[in-house]
């Protein structure tokens, strides 16, 4: 047993450190610290900086621009991206679709998509959820009914994250409403945004922010060797994702980065006679919340040295489940920080109250949303009660 | 970096669990911990037989030995005092004893000499200083004060004494524990959780300075560190123990009419519990590779027994709960283990203690990293 990185992973560890901070513009990483892209602008840009040095989708097989890279450096190139504030290559490329494709599509889908994929020249968008789908995704109602060389889709997608930058959708439909199981009648399949019939409405957030969308689909006539792998073979495909989506959304990496700005900003914040983190109470949150990110980021190491073959562990619900809690309360503690001065919302000039501080409650208002996407913590549960200790 | 135990220390966790096993259940250990010893010699006599009673005595095995083994302890409840008696004052006299001192680790190993860490004291909570004195005289020492609680204490025939030297700072030194006449005066005790322990007041006891004597402050913290770390991976044990019987038991358990784990409230319930072992397992493993690679590093320490000091709390107290009636019981085990998660958390600094010396801490760095 040992909890150092040895020489060789110390090296890796700093060639990517020096690599993030030198290559990637300072002002995209400064607008990623302070939740401030401009989308898709800065996406693009660092995804291809990223593409460019063969660091963008280090987890796809090695032939389509992925790494030979044991799980512990897979784990050190990710934490290293979130401490320098590089924005996430898009998860939707890299972490979604791009990982079925190549490991489910065919080798002429492999061909077409993945280079542009790696590259964010597409820009994808998830066509999962939908208004009576959300937790029970297995419930989708958006069919695909096969007419000649095309499925025919109708139907509507919902909780769909940036969908209005993207290119194409990845989504799951209905081709078999007969199954004998829900699960069995659901294909994957890849559509054109700009397909005659798709539309696109935007869903304000309590935050006064626009990431989620309503997608339509009415009569969409999509190529149907836009169909990935077998035809109702969705579900199993959809499993392998999200399993994958669930270890990405523990971000360790970037509640330490948001923990480490409470810090410096409660220091900063006079509290009567000395600082707000001089006070034992407050401070005693903050050493928590700290203590318990360690022991996530340990136990991170420990199942991501395991995760042997492609094979899941479900001890990665323990990730998505503790990371987003973590995350909700570090953007709790900064609306704490900021106190009185939460209360101004985008004030303008004149008003003392500083940017950061007028953002802290919005943000933590928003994510709430951490604990209900990709699969709510109550699914997670489900997941390691279930799959873990057999109830 | 990788969280694996080699075959050897797989081994060696295997072989104590199934010594343990044959030894204890409910029924036995709650026998055996109304004995007078509360312990037993026999189950003592074994553990020495396969080399528990000397790991990390010499080179052949270290504090990652200690840890797994005191895992299986954890899991059994095992009453026999392998940490308190043998294991942390034992690797105390390795690392500073003298060649002589280190002797008696022979017999220690063996099953036949049985230690004590007499270091907490009546009233000085929170405080470094020690109101046990020192006084050198005529070439020999002898020490003088109030220690309680002394876990082992009872039955311990040599006890580690940590007192304040006449020019100032903190020493060690070895004392008889029969003493002789009113020297050393012992009143034993079980703790709440089955234990036992003992109220020691020392009265110009004849003391030996541990290995060369003089200030020995560092090596006071590095021995409550190993005895905190291996709390935290005996509460592991415990831990994984309880949540296996609490799963158990909701999926053989019947109320109207299903198994209880037919109801979600209960299995979301034990999901955190899991969660909760572990992060404990993390940290536990975080502060022993650190002991293990000779860091003996007070934040590292105060971080683990922080977190398992909650999730200790948070899986006895759900344990509990999700049995219903039958696990506030003496009969059955799973109150046991709750009844020990609670003794760990108060033993060598509770979670309030140790979030007090993080709070102290925290704002001296960035961020935690490891």
């Amino acid at each position: 047993m040992r909890l150092a990185l040895d020489d060789a992973d110390l090296a890796f560890r700093d060639e990517l450190r020096d690599f993030f901070s030198s290559k990637i513009p300072a002002d995209i990483r400064e607008r990623a610290r302070n939740e401030d892209l401009r989308y898709p602008d800065d996406l693009i840009t660092a995804q291809r900086i990223l593409n460019e040095a063969g660091l963008a989708v280090p987890n796809w097989p090695v032939e389509w621009g992925g790494k030979d890279w044991t799980p512990l450096q897979r784990q050190i190139w990710a934490e290293e991206l979130r401490l320098a504030s590089v924005p996430e290559p898009l998860a939707f490329n890299a972490g979604m679709v791009g990982p079925v494709i190549a490991q489910f599509g065919s080798q002429e889908l492999k061909q077409r998509f993945l280079p542009p994929t790696a590259n964010l020249d597409i820009w994808w968008c998830q066509g999962f959820s939908e208004p009576e789908a959300g937790s029970d995704l297995a419930s989708l109602r958006t069919t695909a009914v096969r007419d000649g060389d095309h499925y025919v889709i109708n139907g509507q997608k919902t909780w769909t994250t940036l969908g209005q930058f993207a290119d194409w959708i990845f989504l799951l439909a209905r081709t078999d409403p007969d199954a004998p199981k829900k699960q069995a009648g659901i294909s994957f399949i890849l559509a054109e945004m700009s397909t005659p019939g798709i539309t696109v409405r935007p869903i304000k957030l309590i935050d006064g922010s626009y990431e989620v969308n309503e997608v339509w689909f009415e009569d969409v006539r999509v190529p149907a060797d836009q169909l990935v792998g077998e035809e109702n073979a969705g579900w199993s495909y959809a499993k392998f994702l999200l399993s994958n989506e669930r270890s990405g959304i523990a971000r360790v990496g970037t509640t330490k980065v948001w923990l480490t700005e409470v810090k410096e900003r409660a220091a900063k914040t006079a509290l009567g006679s000395g600082t707000l983190m001089d006070d034992p109470l407050f401070a005693a949150r903050v050493a928590e919340v700290e203590n318990e990110l360690l022991a996530l980021e340990l136990t991170q190491l420990r199942v991501s040295g395991d995760e042997a073959g492609g094979k899941p562990n479900p001890a990665s619900s323990i990730l998505k489940l503790r990371g987003t809690q973590l995350q909700q309360a570090v953007t709790d503690l900064l609306v704490e920080v900021a106190g009185p001065d939460s209360l101004p919302f985008d004030a303008g000039p004149g008003v003392d109250s500083p940017t950061w501080a007028q953002h802290a409650a919005p943000r933590y208002l928003n994510f709430r949303k951490a604990s209900i996407y990709g699969g709510s913590n109550e699914v997670q549960r489900t997941i390691i009660s279930s799959t873990i200790l057999g109830l | 970096m990788n969280f694996e135990l080699s075959d050897e220390q797989q081994l060696l966790a295997d072989t104590t669990r199934e010594v343990l096993s044959a030894g204890y259940d409910t029924e036995k250990r709650n026998k055996v911990i109304d004995s007078d010893l509360g312990w037993s010699r026999e189950v003592w006599g074994q553990l020495a037989e396969i080399g528990i009673l000397g790991l990390g005595f010499d080179e052949d095995s270290g504090p990652t030995e200690v840890m797994v083994v005191m895992t299986e302890i954890g899991r059994r409840l095992a009453p026999e005092p392998v940490a308190a008696a043998a294991l942390v004052p034992g690797a105390v006299i390795a690392a500073h004893g003298s060649a002589e001192q280190r002797a008696l680790l022979d017999e220690v190993a063996a099953g036949e000499r049985l230690l004590a860490f007499a270091h907490t004291e009546p009233g000085r909570r929170g405080s470094d200083e020690l109101a046990t004195r020192a006084t050198e005289q005529g070439g020999g020492w002898t020490v003088s004060g109030h220690k309680n609680p002394v876990l082992a204490g009872d039955c311990a025939d040599t006890l580690i004494v940590t007192a304040a030297l006449p020019g100032g700072g903190a020493g060690m030194f070895l004392v008889d524990a029969s003493g002789g006449g009113t020297a050393v005066t012992r009143h034993g005790y079980r703790t709440f959780d089955g234990l036992r322990g003992a109220d020691v007041v020392l009265d110009g006891a004849a003391a030996e300075p541990l290995g060369a004597g003089g200030d020995a402050a560092e090596a006071i913290e590095a021995a409550v560190i190993r005895f905190q770390s291996a709390l935290c991976s005996e509460a592991v044990g415990a831990m994984g123990e309880s949540l296996r019987l609490t799963t158990d038991y909701l999926k053989t358990r019947k109320q109207f009419g299903v198994p209880l784990k037919t109801f979600q409230t209960l299995t979301q319930r034990a999901a955190d519990m899991y969660v909760s072992l572990e992060l404990a397992r993390s940290m536990s493993y975080y502060l022993g590779v650190s002991v293990a690679d000779g860091r003996f590093d007070h934040l590292v320490a105060a971080r683990a027994k922080l977190q398992i000091g909650r999730s200790g709390k948070h899986i006895a107290e759900e344990s509990i709960q999700l049995h219903g009636g039958i696990g506030v019981t003496a009969e059955y085990p799973i109150a046991h283990y709750a009844a020990r998660l609670t003794a760990i958390e108060q033993t060598f600094g509770s979670s309030t203690d140790q979030l007090r010396y993080l709070v102290s801490q925290v704002g001296g760095y960035g961020t935690a990293t490891l």
